[in-house]
């Protein structure tokens, strides 16, 4: 061109792509000073007047107050579950309890938009996780299992599917209203009562839905909730009119229960921690590896039971694989979780922070060697970094611990038979994963690792149809699909 | 002119390559699994873009539109009003760019590159018989270099996909670099045609193909074949750029093309790119829009922002 170019306008220096301004509404989540107990269809105050505060991680500000539930308060909830159970839901028509449960499905899906914001305010996980993931999930869960209400004797044809009774179930923080569907959909659609007692960080979704349970004219007392903290939960499983103990949380407490129960007669059904390995084989497809290796450690901050927390990367394929996931470290976005462009929200609490910080101190003092992004955390709140621990040996507490945050240990294996050898030497045994481009090694090794759950070639995938549980010290029981429902049956049998 | 980078032609392979040594360096491509890409693609998408982080998505995604039309009946008319367009989208508002190149068929080479001379805005032409690139090797080259010569700054070429598909990756490699040669001055694009493609380890290891063949620019789609750009097709060339660099330390360029209309698919692209590639991508110069209607969409858009309210279509010319 023979012309001097003009400049239309000045090219600028390239730069990323801003995200700025995209925050979700708080105020779309409507949240009370304070809560009362839920019991037979009503807002009761707690016998010992307690009150806790549930604080929004992400900022440290007090959310609301929630009624401390003791002894007694378990008592009349239990008393209630069980008058609703044997006068109304234990002898409805099994169709009947299928439309309340799709009522319940078709309202959660309604009022998602709201419940996630609350799950985020409470919780500290980012707004496009509950609101893509944990209450899709939830409602999901809700449907399947009002599609089974009425076609129990189908789903176990010989064996007794008359309810049990009162099921009492107590859920962790991580996933709060998602872990309350998991267990209520599968109890009620039973015929079963519940008693639910949510964590001590995160009990607001838990109170929404108990508001929702009222709007869809569940029956006062088939549904109770009673927040409170350990001491809620003991009284709970503990209530000799409790038939069915249902506990999501750590093994530590799990085995306590276990322990509490044995000779009681009440069912058990526990889904523990986990220490999940993720195995990388030299010919995996590796940019999807590396995504499902994210995926898989800084999903939910790490709060998640079947977080792939120990990666066993094939030695030959070791350094670039290391490079390419660090690469992809920086890229995360760490910080508001109401921004929906956050990857990485808050961790859940002070307690849980201070025990994720306690672990990587022990991982460096043990010799391993820490790897963390540049990434600016807000001054309030609590948030830690995603981390990469390389040099990891089988003997570290990081490699034995559940951390239960974004922490990833990183080892190497040189043959199939070393995969699996490490990533069995582990007492727990929730779930694992597998990236390989040959599908009979994939099945090769589906066979050998000892983990409730096996992915390949992806990570953290559910589905209301597939059960979910553990083996060893990651518990019993499944939960989701039809062996779900297995636990809240007469006929279920066993523990 | 846009600042482009020197068209290089670094081979990774070394010069003229053994078939051997082509079949040893596309096996070493990582594979790729689909649900995953699609997956990674998908998460991309979600991300949200607003207001001024919006309006400078927009104007960037201006910047990098290579306006295209490729009919039959376009006519030296059509490209003059074309051009006008290309080098002044919004005539109401001067703070809008013009557009990064005209993409046009050879036989009109010389109208647009008139049209637009001085301007700042590239004349691209498709060439190596577009869109099949089903004619003898001499007579694509033969073309490709007769655009370069009437004075096409960038060649968008069509790779051989018959050869690809049978697994003669050396006939791909050496088409490409001969048409490299006969472009001379002029920056490459290859077009990979994704959609006949299929698979995305089929295109991961076309792109790295035509990088190592000289590609400065490795571009989707013709149009002509659907599906023509996709999201994971896209993210699958980027991380293959990526994978490049690495390599090579040569930043290869980018071009989706077909079927991106709405400024929203366009900055789910930029999102891509931006997440993949980085920074050092997110100019004209590393990425490219191929696109004919894309342009009034993101001027809607953009007076939108600047206004407060949507127009009507009518007050943006469809050349």
């Amino acid at each position: 061109m023979a012309d001097p170019p003009v400049a239309v306008i000045p090219p600028g220096e390239p730069a990323l792509l801003e995200y700025v301004g995209s925050r979700e509404a708080a105020q779309l989540a409507e949240i009370r000073d304070s809560y009362g107990l839920w019991i037979d269809g009503a807002w009761t105050a707690p016998r010992s007047g307690r009150f806790f505060p549930t604080v929004n991680p992400a900022t440290e500000e007090t959310l609301s107050r929630a009624a401390e539930a003791g002894e007694e308060d378990a008592a009349a909830a239990v008393e209630a579950a069980r008058r609703a159970y044997d006068k109304v839901w234990g002898r409805m028509a099994p169709k009947e309890r299928s439309k309340f449960l799709f009522r319940i499905a078709r309202m959660v899906q309604e009022r998602s938009r709201e419940l996630a914001v609350l799950e985020t305010l409470d919780g500290g996980k980012p707004i496009k996780e509950s609101r893509d993931f944990d209450i899709p999930a939830a409602a999901a869960h809700f449907f399947h299992y009002a599609g089974w209400a009425d076609k129990l004797e189908y789903a176990f044809p010989g064996l007794d599917h008359r309810p049990l009774g009162v099921a009492g179930q107590i859920i962790p923080w991580n996933f709060p209203l998602l872990m309350l569907a998991w267990k209520v959909a599968p109890a009620l659609a039973a015929g079963n009562a519940v008693v639910l007692k949510p964590a001590e960080t995160t009990p607001l979704t838990a109170l929404a839905f108990a508001e929702l349970t009222e709007e869809a004219g569940l029956p006062p007392g088939v549904f109770n909730v009673v927040t409170g903290g350990g001491e809620a939960g003991a009284a709970v499983a503990g209530h000799p009119g409790v038939d069915k103990v249902a506990f999501t949380g750590s093994t530590a407490v799990g085995k306590e229960i276990g322990a509490r129960l044995a000779g009681s007669g009440k069912r058990l059904t526990l889904e523990l921690g986990g220490k999940a390995p993720h195995v990388i084989f030299d010919d995996a497809p590796v940019d999807q590896a590396v995504e499902g290796v994210v995926n898989g450690i800084f999903f939910n901050q790490g709060h998640v039971c079947c977080a792939g927390s120990r990666l066993l990367v094939q030695e030959s394929v070791y350094e670039p694989f290391l490079a390419r996931l660090k690469r992809r470290l920086g890229t995360l976005r760490v910080g508001d979780p109401l921004d929906k462009n956050t990857d990485i929200g808050a961790i859940n609490s002070r307690e849980q922070l201070d025990k994720i910080g306690g672990l990587v101190e022990s991982g460096v003092e043990e010799g391993a060697e820490l790897y963390q992004p540049a990434c600016a955390l807000p001054e309030r709140g609590f948030w830690f970094p995603p981390t990469l621990f390389t040099g990891v040996s089988l003997s570290h507490r990081i490699a034995l611990e559940e951390i239960f945050g974004p922490v990833l240990s990183i080892m190497t294996f040189r043959t199939p038979d070393e995969a699996v050898e490490k990533a069995n030497n582990t007492p727990y045994g929730l779930s694992a994963g597998v990236w390989t481009n040959k599908g009979s090694r994939i099945l090769w090794m589906a066979d050998r690792l000892r983990a409730g759950v096996v992915w390949a070639n992806t990570f953290n995938k559910f589905d209301p149809a597939s059960p979910f549980g553990g083996f060893r010290e990651s518990g019993f029981g499944r939960e989701g699909g039809r062996h779900g429902l297995l636990p809240y049956v007469r006929g279920g049998g066993g523990l | 002119m846009l600042t482009l980078l020197p068209p290089t032609a670094l081979p990774v392979l070394g010069p003229a390559p053994t078939a051997a040594a082509i079949r040893s360096f596309l096996g070493a491509v990582p594979p790729v699994d689909e649900t995953g890409a699609e997956e990674r693609a998908a998460a991309l998408a979600a991300r949200s873009v607003k207001r001024e982080s919006k309006r400078r998505a927009l104007l960037l995604a201006v910047r990098m539109c290579d306006l295209t039309t490729l009919e039959g009946k376009d006519t030296p008319g059509k490209v003059r009003q074309l051009a006008a367009k290309a080098i002044r989208p919004d005539p109401t508002d001067p703070g809008i760019p013009s557009v990064a190149a005209l993409c046009v068929y050879p036989v009109l080479v010389p109208h647009a590159a008139g049209a637009l001379a001085g301007s700042g805005v590239a004349t691209a032409a498709v060439a190596a018989y577009f869109p099949s690139g089903q004619a003898p090797r001499a007579a694509r080259v033969e073309e490709a270099a007769r655009a370069a010569e009437q004075g096409a700054d960038e060649i968008d070429m069509v790779i051989n996909r018959g050869a690809f598909l049978s697994g003669d990756f050396p006939a791909v490699y050496e088409e490409i670099t001969a048409v490299k040669q006969a472009a001379g001055e002029a920056h490459l694009k290859v077009i990979l045609e994704t959609g006949e493609l299929v698979t995305y380890d089929n295109v991961r290891r076309a792109a790295m193909l035509a990088m190592a063949a000289g590609a400065d620019f490795v571009k989707t789609s013709t149009g002509k074949v659907s599906p023509a750009a996709t999201r994971p097709a896209t993210l699958v060339m980027l991380e293959a750029i990526r994978d490049f660099h690495d390599l090579t330390g040569r930043m290869v360029g980018m071009k989706p093309a077909g079927g991106i209309r709405t400024a929203k698919d366009a900055i789910g692209y930029l999102v891509l790119l931006s997440e993949t590639l980085g920074a050092a991508w997110m100019t004209p110069a590393r990425f490219r829009f191929g696109a004919s209607s894309l342009l009034n969409d993101l001027l809607m858009q953009l007076r939108r922002l600047r206004d407060g309210r949507y127009q009507s279509p009518d007050y943006f010319s469809k050349d």
